[in-house]
């Protein structure tokens, strides 16, 4: 093989892209449903990239992986349940939640960016707590909020919010069913698949703005940012805002995709999830591209969606989905721990 | 033996790959003698201390040529803890205290006074107590030998930096077997009193028999306290001499040295620059770590070089930092009689001043990022330059290719295209691409801090030339910092020398070396009696 391109792709990938080619290999031998299989892997592609993405700009800002997304996702959870509550439907319902999202997801990004610049160096750790911590108080949130959708709220008694919240009938696979087709037996989730993409030239532009360029120049050496007269503490506050926005708008993608809202302790692992995808997309802690995210993104979904169901074919053990527990994990310590600088530009 | 020097080196030779960085130094040091060893930054003084103390990089990078004699037994030194066990103490210059721990402890530390416990008995020496009283009293004995009135109980955070240097000095006495203790600029952070308080401690010290080795850029200091005095330059052992036998401006001199020919210089004359000065600075204090600046005055002229120069640490490298709003700064900083905001590194850019800091790869760079993006960014932060035109405008990757393209072979960057990380170029091409970042922001005065730090000659030149060359042809005026003086005498018209943060005065490059040397030690207004220039 070419050197250069193992490079290029890296062993973490070159691994993981095997062992998911010998999955699908054999669950074409044991003649699962391949159609089915490949439009969950795009469609959870698709679910799961908005919220990859929201990495991009913290990574790029120095702020490391965002791990308080958590609290951009319970402003996107808020922005969701308001549609219902409100009895709104269809793309009206849709626009709606995103469009309450995404200014709480920035104020909540702003608080949140304000945590971040006190604690420069521990950004992962705090942000896990963080998270945890906001998922907890946004619980007692849930229940005492005056919700009164009777689709939302608990039958009995009639306070608090369920712990899923059923979108059938609201905007359930509105992105996906838009424009989709059949081919082959694989349902091509078209709409969801042109938002993702959507959001990619969006960030794309952004992160090549003043702006953006500022705010991977204060990721990449502070002090050189500083002594170009940046302000290093505005730029990652900025990148917390940006990546907390998009992590409340990619929640609403990411519900409406799978049918439901879920609330309660639903958000505590999400981050965690999505700092896996682009670590395993190849990112690193300092640097990441959309590139990367979108590989990830790919990678660790298609895992997901393929593992079980061979699993279930091919023994009586888990062993399958274990493997890919230990693969995917594997990854991500290898990544956090790797002092690698990444390739040249070109 | 008797009659036998209490340290000889003999014929000492040092290199580090090829570069041969002390050549063949023989010296003695008598019991209870003092000896001075002075030179400039990159004589060949820290590296004899490494090699008597058998430093872990003198041996890592191949040993050293020649012998050392303590009493006249030849000592093979391998490593600090066998230095220490001979009796050779060293007091640093940048103090190795534990802060959070007393006076005593300190003094005391992995020398500890123990007495048993119940559970040293079964666990045996690990599990001993500390006997604090008799640590105590000997930490009392050491301090009292100096004249260090304090409690020894303490604690050493928070002691004024002159009672922290006597600690060091008290820990090294603490040692019963002392013989030798060297002295690495021990008066570098000192007030004066407390220098003549240090050097009244070495006269007791010689008194007890003890030898020093003495390091010191003050020259009065080492006139005052030493028996014999050893002067080094690149390497070699130019002179060792007595005070009786000479004076401060004839040790400046030999320090300094005639390193350049006045064929090598090309700065002009001053009939040929105007007094129209591009920048004023008035009363310029810069909080730089390392580099204090205390006030200074300096004015700079339109279209010169001025060099800026002096030894490390005397805060020659805080000017630049202050004016470009890279450290706290306080004072007043005209550019074209207009004030300059200070700690604003934008408001700097912004009148068109840019800078190279000596900082490479800490600030200097963004080290995994392309050629290309480093010589842009700033300009695209500063100045909206590379960017597409149009309402959303987003980077314009073609003009930087084209620019970056261009610069690469204007300053002969070797890399294998715009593209490469700065991470992966050779210090001097790393420095080329920090050059062509600020050149790029178009500024009329640049600041250039240690342009050729760690890098190899060839590049070393070819920097240089194109200072002038932008100087002589585009008009810049530079002001450039440096630690070696030749480079400075080499391309400045004027060269301003910095002494305790403070601008002792403006010499120029075809003055004397006893100037120079006399100039940078702050000992040159005592013999001229003139105020600066």
């Amino acid at each position: 093989m070419d050197n250069d391109f193992l490079n290029k792709l890296g062993i973490p990938r070159l691994i993981i892209s095997l062992f998911l080619a010998f999955l699908v290999a054999a669950a074409f031998s044991f003649g699962l449903p391949m159609g089915q299989i490949f439009s969950a892997m795009l469609t959870r592609f698709g679910m799961n990239a908005l919220l990859v993405l929201a990495m991009i700009p913290t990574i790029q800002a120095g702020a490391g992986p965002n791990f308080g997304l958590p609290f951009g996702i319970i402003c996107g959870l808020i922005g969701a349940t308001l549609a219902i509550e409100l009895d709104l439907r269809g793309f009206t319902a849709f626009f709606f939640a995103i469009g309450v999202s995404i200014p709480l997801g920035a104020i909540a990004g702003w608080l949140y960016g304000l945590l971040l610049n006190r604690v420069k160096g521990q950004e992962m750790t705090v942000g896990t707590y963080m998270g945890f911590s906001i998922v907890s108080v946004m619980c007692i949130f849930w229940l005492m909020a005056p919700y009164k959708s009777p689709e939302m709220v608990w039958p009995y008694g009639g306070d608090g919010l369920r712990v899923t919240v059923v979108l059938d009938g609201r905007m359930e696979q509105l992105l996906d069913r838009f424009l989709s087709f059949t081919v082959n037996g694989v349902t091509i989730p078209t709409g969801l698949l042109l938002a993702t993409a959507l959001c990619c030239v969006l960030l794309w532009i952004f992160m090549r703005t003043r702006t953006g360029l500022a705010m991977s120049v204060v990721g990449s050496n502070p002090r050189f940012a500083e002594a170009s007269g940046l302000n290093v503490n505005k730029y990652r506050l900025l990148a917390s805002v940006v990546s907390c926005a998009m992590g409340a708008a990619g929640i609403v993608i990411y519900s409406q995709s799978y049918g439901f809202i879920q609330l309660y302790q639903a958000p505590l692992y999400m981050a965690l999830y999505s700092v896996s995808a682009i670590l395993i997309g190849g990112a690193s802690l300092q640097r990441a591209t959309i590139t990367q995210a979108l590989i990830g993104t790919f990678l660790f979904n298609a895992l997901l969606v393929i593992a079980l169901p061979v699993a279930n074919v091919a023994m009586d053990s888990d062993i399958s989905e274990i493997m890919r527990v230990i693969i995917s994990n594997g990854i991500i310590l290898y990544a956090l721990t790797r002092k690698e600088v990444g390739g040249d530009a070109r | 033996m008797t009659g036998a020097a209490r340290l000889e080196m003999k014929n000492i030779s040092k290199q580090y790959y090829g570069n041969r960085v002390l050549k063949g130094l023989s010296f003695s040091v008598n019991k209870g003698e003092v000896l001075s060893l002075v030179g400039e930054n990159g004589a060949g003084k820290s590296t004899l201390m490494n090699i008597l103390f058998g430093m872990p990089v003198i041996h890592s990078t191949g040993g050293f040529d020649g012998e050392i004699f303590l009493d006249g037994e030849k000592a093979n030194i391998k490593s600090p803890e066998e230095a220490m066990k001979l009796g050779i103490g060293m007091v640093h210059q940048e103090f190795m205290l534990l802060p959070g721990f007393t006076i005593t402890e300190n003094i005391k530390l992995n020398r500890e006074i123990t007495k048993d416990s119940l559970l040293s008995k079964i666990f045996g020496k690990p599990m001993k107590w500390l006997d604090l009283p008799a640590m105590k009293a000997d930490a009392r004995q050491s301090m009292d030998t100096i004249g260090l009135g304090i409690d020894e109980m303490l604690p050493v955070r928070g002691l004024p930096v002159g009672h922290m240097q006597f600690v060091e000095i008290a820990r090294e006495l603490d040692k019963k077997n002392i013989r030798l203790l060297v002295l690495d600029e021990p008066t570098a952070v000192l007030t004066e009193s407390d220098a003549d308080k240090l050097l009244e401690a070495m006269k007791i010290l010689t008194g007890k028999g003890i030898s020093i080795l003495f390091i010191s850029h003050r020259l009065d200091e080492v006139m005052a306290a030493s028996d014999k005095i050893v002067v080094l330059r690149d390497g070699e052992q130019i002179a060792e001499t007595r005070p009786s036998e000479t004076t401060i401006d004839r040790i400046a001199e030999l320090m300094v040295g005639r390193k350049i020919e006045s064929g090598e210089m090309v700065g002009r004359p001053p009939s040929e620059l105007k007094d129209d000065y591009i920048l004023e600075i008035r009363d310029l204090s810069v909080a730089m770590p390392g580099e204090r600046v205390k006030g200074v005055n300096l004015d700079v002229k339109r279209g010169e070089i001025l060099g800026i120069g002096g030894l490390a640490g005397q805060g020659k490298i805080g000017i630049a930092n202050g004016i470009m709003g890279l450290f706290p700064s306080d004072g007043d900083v005209k550019k074209n009689g207009k004030t300059i905001k200070l700690n604003a590194a934008r408001a700097s850019l912004d009148n068109a001043m840019a800078f190279v800091s000596e900082d490479r790869r800490g600030t200097g760079l963004l080290l995994d990022d392309s050629i290309e993006f480093n010589i842009v960014a700033t300009a695209i932060q500063v100045q909206g330059k590379f960017l597409t035109p149009g309402k959303v405008r987003i980077l314009d990757s073609q003009a930087m290719t084209g620019l970056a393209t261009n610069m690469i072979q204007e300053l002969d960057i070797r890399c294998t295209g715009p593209g490469q990380l700065t991470r992966r170029l050779s210090g001097g091409n790393q420095q080329k691409v920090c050059i062509a970042r600020a050149i790029i922001l178009e500024p009329n005065l640049l600041f250039v801090s240690e342009p050729t730090r760690g890098i190899d000659i060839g590049a070393k030149k070819l920097i240089l030339d194109h200072l002038v060359k932008l100087n002589r042809d585009n008009g810049l005026t530079i002001v450039m910092t440096s630690s070696e003086l030749a480079e400075l005498r080499s391309i400045c018209d004027r060269i301003a020398i910095v002494y305790q943060g403070k601008l002792e005065g403006i010499l120029l490059p075809t003055d004397s070396d006893r100037d120079f040397g006399l100039m940078m030690a702050g000992e040159y207004h005592k013999f001229h009696g003139k105020e600066a220039v």
